[in-house]
């Protein structure tokens, strides 16, 4: 293998000059990362437009801004966008850049795939987006589409089926590409065990796409024969049952969020031992918790159902095992404790947004442990209560650890350090934001508040008005994100080859940049 | 007792601090911040298990916060800490995933318990037959030859038209308010069938801890006992379209001897309505 790649010298060449060819063309790992990431920021600011119509619109009681149907319209764009636009493309992008950096590889296995896979994402948005300009407007039916109502939908319909199938397509050669790189490409000597954190959690995350978007796939395939050629999968009229579609989604939701997730606790076990200046408390046991919330993850998709009219026996089963999966969780949030304790820290705006994570993550934790005990979920369910739980895992967790790994490989990819002072200022913000945001959510829900309406009664008002605040906050930081990234890709201090004092791994013996081939020849891990 | 108000000390808090983070005070005197107690035996026992899962995750929180906030503010670099190099410890890995298993097997037990009393629906006194409709709820007492459908009250209707100019504090109990509200003896079982003529909705109604989804196909079923007359209010709470906010549910609990006054006027005064003649299955079939 050695004798091969050194053959292959005449590998280095830079990208092709001409702009739109490179780009279009280009099967690097570092060109398709960055595509990945600048796209995800893209779709991240359009969901995050979408949230503020919703946040200005519940901004006070009554009506104001917009028509309930285009409130729906709105929060069904807002996760589609969000989710498939905002933090999967992320991750994918974050696994380009890295994954071959960080097990000694000079690319991704299968380059051509991971070209195609990106380039199939704008299309697949433009399709989504441009369901808002047609007659009847975009998919209004919450990002579930559970039929019978997202049948309704007008001329949109297939334009939404087709986005989701070619979003699947995406991920699923993603996945296929992130698998036979890490089996096939890591550096002699870096078992299975010795390889870094990240590309565990992007090995198990793969196992998991490739299991689940083809459910996904056929769910709403299904739901396309239902509208256009008289199929009666959920159509209870015609012998079928609008249950069973949830159960399929949902055997596709659960694994999904963790998709969204696992990614992330990666990323925070690389970036907390770096500036803790000590090694990960407990390498072997994150990757075990890891493999058991991904296979429980399995197990519990009924969670999201329990008042759908489960018979007894199923809640109990799915009670006792969505519980299950706060222990493997905890034992993570633990190791990271762990590995901070007794070790020498700094607060780094990386560090910063891992902490955050950590906290964050966690409060969602607690909710999400509260929410799966069945007889209390029954006032939970469908409330501000659950919109609290999933944003405080989504964006103080999922997102958080996104932006933590930008500001962390950031001086590796572009070879400048970023603005410190407006990281911390960009943290903070964010923080302030997010929480105002999201906290009162719980209290709204408690309270009473149904989620996905466009107008409530008098007595949501005040928590209402904290979130909107909040949300208009958190939104118009992420403008300073986008600055603090464009600067410090035009220029700014040199970074060293290290980066970070503490930093390990082999993608911190590459030069910074590295070279548009990262390792001609494999290193050799000890 | 203690704990009664050290609980209500901590609420205050929590909801003072999150106020004054913007300085919006609070407009409306029925400011709630936490599920209601409600008025039938199994909302409290919904609500206590509500709030002991609350208190369980307090004190993991503060433990996990407590050594994080510990190790920020002692182990820092910039204060000389020199770091440890310990990566594992089997004894401990082993504790802390055995305790939080405890901790949910404890907590699974009255979960349990409880959600099996829920799901009892058996020996009810009476039985009323729900129909979601886009966007209104249709009430049928089983063999009573009473029924009726129920929307938003059209005070509130006319108030939450884009542009309304009409004052909503002015509107009696604005978007939660019904033409026809749902009457229900106290002290009796109610069993409630429940299903749908189109798409899935959900009927919820806090003070009485239930939510079940109606699904058209599918006839549901839940049931409750409530303690104390009054009038609860509660919403769809599954998306169903454009005017899934509009569709309020007004249970009134009545003494039964004022439920039988009740029911006896509906059955001489107007009539019944009776719910459109196409099946739900057939319209689900559109």
């Amino acid at each position: 293998m050695t004798d091969h790649a050194l053959v292959h010298d005449d590998h280095e060449h830079g990208p092709d000059p001409r702009f739109f060819w490179r780009w279009l063309t280009t099967t690097n790992h570092k060109d398709l990362g960055a595509l990945y990431l600048w796209l995800s920021l893209l779709m991240f600011l359009v969901g995050g437009m979408m949230a503020l119509v919703i946040r200005a619109e519940l901004f006070q009681p009554g009506m104001q801004l917009v028509r309930p149907e285009f409130f729906n319209q709105m929060t069904t764009m807002h996760a589609l966008v969000m989710i498939f636009g905002g933090v999967m493309p992320a991750f994918v992008g974050l696994s380009n850049w890295l994954l071959p950096v960080m097990l000694g590889a000079p690319d991704m296995a299968l380059p051509r795939i991971n070209n195609w896979g990106f380039w199939i994402l704008p299309f697949a948005f433009t399709l989504l987006i441009s369901t808002l300009f047609m007659p009847g407007g975009a998919p209004a039916g919450g990002w579930t589409m559970y039929p019978p109502l997202v049948l309704q939908t007008g001329p949109a319909f297939p334009f939404l089926i087709f986005a989701v199938h070619l979003l699947g397509i995406s991920s699923i050669m993603g996945g296929i590409n992130v698998i036979a790189t890490i089996l096939n490409l890591r550096a002699p000597g870096m078992s299975l065990m010795k390889m870094p954190l990240f590309a565990w959690s992007w090995l198990i995350t793969a196992f998991l796409i490739i299991a689940v978007m083809p459910v996904l796939a056929g769910a709403v395939t299904m739901l396309l024969t239902d509208k256009y050629f008289g199929t009666s999968f959920f159509n209870a009229a015609g012998g079928g049952d609008p249950v069973l579609f949830q159960h399929v989604f949902w055997f596709f939701g659960h694994p999904e969020v963790y998709i969204l997730i696992l990614p992330a606790f990666g990323i925070v076990s690389h970036i907390i031992p770096t500036f803790s200046r000590k090694p990960l408390f407990g390498h072997a046991s994150m990757v075990y918790a890891m493999a058991a919330i991904a296979f429980l993850s399995f197990i519990v998709w009924a969670h999201h159902m329990f008042t759908v009219g489960l018979p007894l026996a199923g809640m109990l089963f799915f009670m006792f095992a969505t519980m299950i999966i706060a222990v493997p969780t905890g034992v993570k949030v633990f190791n990271w404790t762990a590995t901070m304790w007794r070790g020498s820290l700094s607060f780094e705006t990386p560090m910063l947004f891992a902490l955050g994570f950590v906290f964050m993550f966690t409060i969602g934790g607690f909710s999400g442990l509260m929410l799966a005990m069945a007889p209390v979920d029954f006032q939970y369910h469908d409330t501000y209560f659950v919109v609290a739980h999933f944003h405080y895992v989504l964006v103080p967790g999922a997102v958080y650890s996104i932006m933590a790994a930008v500001y962390f490989w950031l001086p590796k990819w572009t070879g400048h350090m970023y603005d410190e002072r407006l990281g911390k200022l960009h943290f903070w913000l964010s923080t302030i934001g997010v929480n105002l945001t999201f906290f009162p959510m719980h209290f709204s829900g408690l309270a009473g508040m149904p989620r996905r309406i466009p107008d409530y009664a008098l007595q949501f008002t005040t928590f209402n008005q904290i979130s909107t605040v909040g949300a208009f906050m958190f939104g118009f930081s992420q403008l300073l994100f986008v600055y603090i990234v464009i600067k410090c890709v035009r220029g700014g201090q040199k970074a060293t080859a290290q980066v970070w004092e503490g930093a390990e791994g082999l993608e911190w013996t590459l030069p910074s940049p590295p070279p548009y081939h990262s390792f001609t020849v494999p290193p050799v891990v000890h | 007792m203690i704990g009664k108000r050290m609980r209500g000390i901590w609420e205050s808090t929590i909801l003072a601090a999150t106020l004054a983070g913007v300085g919006i005070g609070s407009a409306h005197a029925e400011l709630r911040y936490n599920m209601p107690e409600g008025v039938s035996e199994i909302s409290r026992n919904v609500h206590s298990l509500h709030m002991a899962m609350f208190w369980v995750c307090v004190a993991i929180g503060a433990l996990v916060f407590g050594a994080m906030f510990y190790s920020i503010v002692r182990f820092r670099k910039s204060t000389g800490a020199q770091p440890a190099h310990f990566h594992e410890n089997t004894a401990v890995e082993l504790i802390w995933t055995a305790i939080p298993f405890a901790i949910l097997v404890v907590m699974t037990i009255p979960a349990a318990g409880l959600l099996i009393k829920m799901d009892d629906t058996s020996q009810a006194d009476l039985t009323i037959k729900i129909t979601g409709y886009q966007w209104k709820w249709h009430y049928d007492y089983l063999d009573q030859d009473v029924s009726f459908f129920s929307a938003l009250a059209q005070d509130s209707n006319a108030a939450r038209q884009l542009g309304a100019q009409i004052d909503l504090k002015s509107v009696d109990h604005y978007l939660l308010n019904v033409d026809h509200p749902v009457v229900v003896p106290i002290g009796q079982k109610v069993r409630f069938l429940i299903t749908s003529n189109d798409v899935i909705h959900a009927w919820w109604v806090p003070d009485l801890a239930v939510k079940k989804d109606a699904v058209p196909g599918y006839i549901n079923e839940f049931w409750t006992r409530i303690d104390v007359p009054g009038i609860y209010r509660g919403q769809c709470a599954e998306l169903c379209g454009r005017d899934h906010g509009f569709m309020p549910i007004v249970v009134e609990a009545k003494t039964p001897e004022d439920y039988a006054v009740w029911l006896e006027a509906q059955r001489a005064g107007k009539g019944t309505q009776t719910a459109m003649m196409n099946e739900p299955a057939l319209a689900a079939a559109r």
